[in-house]
C-alpha cells in the first residue's frame, strides 16, 4: 500500500460510510454558523420539524452585516438588523452558542474559530462561507458550503462528498525583505490562475511552510478557494501545538497529551503521492499587488499594467480589456502610479494580531496621505483588545487611520464600510471581483505592509521604497 | 425539490468567462431574507437599462428574457459560496446553466435547487453558444444525458450517477440520510468518542459560552 496524505488520514478518519458511486457520507465535527447563510437553513428546518443532531458542534456569530462603528448603539432597524436578529433567535431556538457583536470573543468566523479552540488539527469544520479553508492551516478538513448543505449538517451532522484530488504545493527559499505570505499567495494564484487548484484538496508543504506561524498559515490556506480549491491544508507541527494549547475550547490534561499524539500522525507519509505538484521558489517573489478583477490578474508591484493588445489569445484579450476597464487603467502604466482613495485593512485573510503589527511598523512616525481615507478593523474583538494593550490603536490613529469594532466590513460591503462608484481601494481582503467593496468600486489586494504603504504615499507603493 | 427530466428552451447567450458570484448576486443583496423575489436581483449591476430603449443585458432582452437556460463562459460561479445566486438563478426561471466550467461550491449548490449544471468541452460549448445566439431551442434530456438541438443533432454530456438521480426524483438529500444512514452515523459517533473524543465538546468546555454579552463598547 502506498503511503497516505495528511488530507487521505482526515478524510478516512471521518467516513460514515462510502456509497456505491464512490461518494463518502462525510462526518462534520465543527461548524462555524453566521447570519447570512443560515437563515434559510433554518427555516428548512422548521418547515420540515427536524432538530439539530448536536447542538454543541456548531457556534454562532453574525460577523458579516455588523457595523463596525457607534457599537454602543442599537443596529438601526433595517434589513442588516434583522438579519442579525434572526441568528440570535435561530440560534436561541436551537440550542446553539451565539457570540453577540459585543462579546469579547466576537469575529469573524475564521478568526475567532482558531482563537477559540474550536478549531483542532485532524477535524473536520464546515461553514457556510467559502474561505472556511483557512482552518486547514491547522490541518483540518474546512470547507466552504452553500446554505442547503449547512441545513443537511445541521440535521445530519454529515454531509455527503466525493474526495478531492490532491495538490501538493511546495514552497522553498526564505522570502526577502517586506514580503509576506500575501505575496506568496498572491504569485502562487497568479502562476497556477483562479481554477488551478480546481478539483483539488491542496497541502502546502516545504522547508517555507515550517518557517511560518499559525497566523500566516491561516493566511495561505484562507486564498486556496482564490486559487480554485475548496480546501487548503498545512500538516500541523510543534508550532500548531503551541498555538492550540491552552485555547478555551481547546483539550486540556492528559486528553491533550492524547491529541497531540493523534495529530503527529497527521502528516503525509514520504511516499504519499499527489496528482498534482507545484513548487514555488518564495525567495524569487516580490510584494505583489492585483490590478484586475479577478484575484490571478495580479503581478509585482514593480510592473506594469498589462496590454491586452499584446495578448494573443482572444478570450484572454477580451477578458483583459473588461477588467481594465472596470478598474479605469491605462496599458503599460507603472502599477505604482496608480493612485488610491481608500486603504482598507482587515478580514479574514489579513486581520489578525501580526498582521496589525507588521502595518504599524510601516506606519510608526508616518501619516496617511491627505488624499486617503483609510480604516484598520481588526479580525477579532480579541485581535482588538490585544492590539489596544499593545498600544498599536494609538499608531494607526495617529497615523490617520479610524480604529474600528471587528467584522467582515469592507471585504464585503454588507455594512456601512464601502467604495462608492469609481473609488479605488488598498485592500488586505482576498477578493478585487467587480463590485466586492461596493457597488462600482476597484479593489487592489495586497499585504498589510503594503496597504499602509499605499495609504502613506497615496498610490501603491513598494514597502521595500518605504526604508525604515 | 421540482423534479428535472427534460428541459425545451432558448438559452441565453453571456460569454464572458469569470463571473463570479458577486457578480452573478451583489453581496448588498445577502441582506434580503428569502429566496423567492431574488431574480430581480440577478446580475443586478449589469442591467443597467432594464426597459429602456438603449441596449439592454440580454437577460432582459426577448427571447431571452424568457430563455430556461443559461450558456456562459469558463469560471461561472466562482467565489463566495453565496447560494443566493443559484436562488436568484432559479427565481429567474433558469433551470440549466451551461459553462466549460464552474466554481465547486456554485456546481453543488445547483443541485440542491433543481438546477442543472452541465460541464461541456471547448468545441461542443462554442456549438452551444452559437445555438443560444441565434435564439434556437435546445432541448435538455437529463435521462438520456443529451442535448439536443432543433435541427435533430445532440451532444452528450456527463453528470454524477447519484446527482442525476436526485434531480430526476427531485430528492431531499436530508431525507434520504435520515432515511438510511442514520445507524451508521451513531455507530460512527460511539466510535469516535471513544477513539478522538477531544472531538466532542464537553459540557464543561462548553460553559465557556455561558457568559457572553455585550461587554464591549
Ligand atoms: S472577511 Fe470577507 S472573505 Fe472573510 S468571511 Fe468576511 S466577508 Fe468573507
Amino acid at each position: 500500500m502506498t503511503g497516505r496524505t495528511l488530507y487521505d488520514k482526515v478524510w478516512d478518519s471521518h467516513a460514515v460510510k462510502t456509497y456505491d458511486d464512490g461518494s463518502t457520507l462525510l462526518y462534520v465535527d465543527r461548524h462555524l454558523v453566521q447570519e447570512v447563510s443560515s437563515p434559510q437553513a433554518f427555516d428548512g428546518l422548521k418547515e420540515m420539524g427536524r432538530r439539530l443532531r448536536r447542538p454543541d458542534a456548531h457556534v454562532a456569530v453574525a460577523d458579516h452585516a455588523v457595523p463596525t462603528r457607534l457599537r454602543n448603539q442599537p443596529l438601526p432597524d433595517g434589513l442588516a438588523a434583522r438579519q442579525v436578529s434572526r441568528l440570535v433567535d435561530n440560534a436561541k431556538a436551537f440550542g446553539v452558542p451565539y457570540i453577540p457583536m459585543n462579546d469579547r470573543r466576537h469575529g469573524i468566523v475564521h478568526v475567532i474559530g482558531p482563537e477559540l479552540g474550536f478549531t483542532l488539527p485532524g477535524a473536520t469544520l464546515v461553514c457556510g462561507d467559502s474561505h472556511t479553508c483557512t482552518h486547514g492551516a491547522f490541518g483540518a478538513i474546512a470547507f466552504g458550503i452553500g446554505a442547503s448543505e449547512c441545513e443537511t449538517v445541521f440535521a445530519t451532522q454529515t454531509i455527503r462528498q466525493t474526495k478531492q484530488k490532491r495538490m501538493r504545493v511546495w514552497l522553498s527559499g526564505a522570502p526577502g525583505p517586506g514580503v509576506t505570505v500575501k505575496d506568496i499567495i498572491l504569485a502562487l494564484i497568479a502562476k497556477i490562475g483562479t481554477g488551478g487548484g480546481f478539483g483539488h484538496a491542496i497541502e502546502y508543504a516545504g522547508p517555507a511552510i515550517a518557517a511560518l506561524s499559525m497566523e500566516s498559515r491561516m493566511t495561505l490556506c484562507n486564498m486556496s478557494i482564490e486559487a480554485g480549491s475548496r480546501v487548503g491544508m498545512v500538516a500541523p507541527d510543534e508550532t500548531t501545538f503551541a498555538y492550540v494549547k491552552g485555547r478555551p475550547l481547546a483539550p486540556a490534561g492528559a486528553m491533550w497529551d492524547r491529541a497531540v499524539a493523534e495529530w503527529r500522525s497527521l502528516a503525509s507519509d514520504a511516499d504519499a503521492v499527489f496528482d498534482t505538484e507545484v513548487e514555488l521558489d518564495v525567495a524569487a517573489i516580490a510584494p505583489h499587488v492585483s490590478w484586475g478583477t479577478t484575484p490571478e490578474e495580479t503581478l509585482p508591484v514593480t510592473g506594469a499594467v498589462p496590454d491586452p493588445a499584446a495578448e494573443t489569445d482572444p478570450a484572454r484579450r477580451t477578458r483583459l480589456q473588461k477588467s481594465l476597464d472596470y478598474m479605469g487603467l491605462t496599458p503599460g502604466m507603472p502599477l505604482r502610479d496608480i493612485a488610491i482613495d481608500k486603504v482598507f485593512i482587515g478580514s479574514c485573510t489579513n486581520g489578525r494580531i501580526e498582521d496589525l503589527r507588521r502595518a504599524a511598523s510601516v506606519l510608526s512616525g508616518r501619516h496617511v496621505a491627505p488624499t486617503v481615507h483609510a480604516i484598520v478593523v481588526p479580525g477579532s474583538a480579541g485581535v482588538r483588545l490585544q492590539a489596544e494593550a499593545e498600544g498599536l490603536d494609538r499608531v494607526f490613529r495617529d497615523a490617520g487611520f479610524e480604529w474600528r469594532a471587528s467584522g467582515c466590513s469592507m471585504c464585503v460591503a454588507m455594512n456601512d464600510d464601502r467604495l462608492e462608484a469609481g473609488e479605488r481601494c488598498a485592500s488586505t481582503s482576498n477578493r478585487n471581483f467587480e463590485g466586492r467593496q461596493g457597488k462600482g468600486g476597484r479593489t487592489h489586494l495586497m499585504s498589510p505592509e503594503m496597504a499602509a504603504a499605499a495609504a502613506v504615499a497615496g498610490r501603491l507603493a513598494d514597502v521595500r521604497d518605504l526604508g525604515n | 425539490m421540482e423534479k428535472f427530466t427534460t428541459l425545451t428552451s432558448v438559452a441565453a447567450p453571456l460569454p464572458e468567462t469569470h463571473l463570479d458570484t458577486d457578480v452573478i448576486f451583489p453581496a448588498r443583496f445577502l441582506l434580503l431574507p428569502d429566496k423567492k423575489g431574488l431574480g430581480e436581483q440577478l446580475f443586478n449591476e449589469r442591467r443597467v437599462n432594464r426597459d429602456g430603449d438603449g441596449p439592454r443585458f440580454v437577460l432582459d432582452t426577448p427571447p431571452w428574457n424568457e430563455a430556461r437556460i443559461l450558456v456562459t463562459g469558463r469560471a461561472f460561479g466562482t467565489g463566495s459560496s453565496r447560494e443566493q445566486a443559484v436562488w436568484a438563478l432559479a427565481d429567474f426561471g433558469f433551470r440549466c446553466v451551461i459553462a466549460p466550467s464552474f466554481g465547486e461550491i456554485f456546481f453543488s449548490n445547483c443541485f440542491k435547487n433543481g438546477v442543472l449544471p452541465i460541464v461541456l468541452g471547448e468545441a461542443e460549448h462554442a456549438d452551444v453558444m452559437a445555438k443560444a445566439e441565434q435564439a434556437l431551442p435546445l432541448t435538455i434530456d437529463l435521462e438520456a444525458q443529451e442535448i439536443r438541438f432543433s435541427d435533430g443533432r445532440a451532444i452528450a454530456f456527463d453528470i454524477d450517477p447519484h446527482r442525476k438521480r436526485t434531480l430526476i426524483e427531485g430528492l431531499d438529500e436530508i431525507g434520504l440520510i435520515l432515511a438510511d444512514d442514520q445507524a451508521d452515523i451513531a455507530a460512527f459517533e460511539a466510535r469516535q468518542r471513544e477513539q478522538n473524543p477531544w472531538l466532542h465538546l464537553t459540557r464543561e468546555q462548553l460553559t465557556f459560552f455561558d457568559d457572553v454579552g455585550e461587554e464591549l463598547r
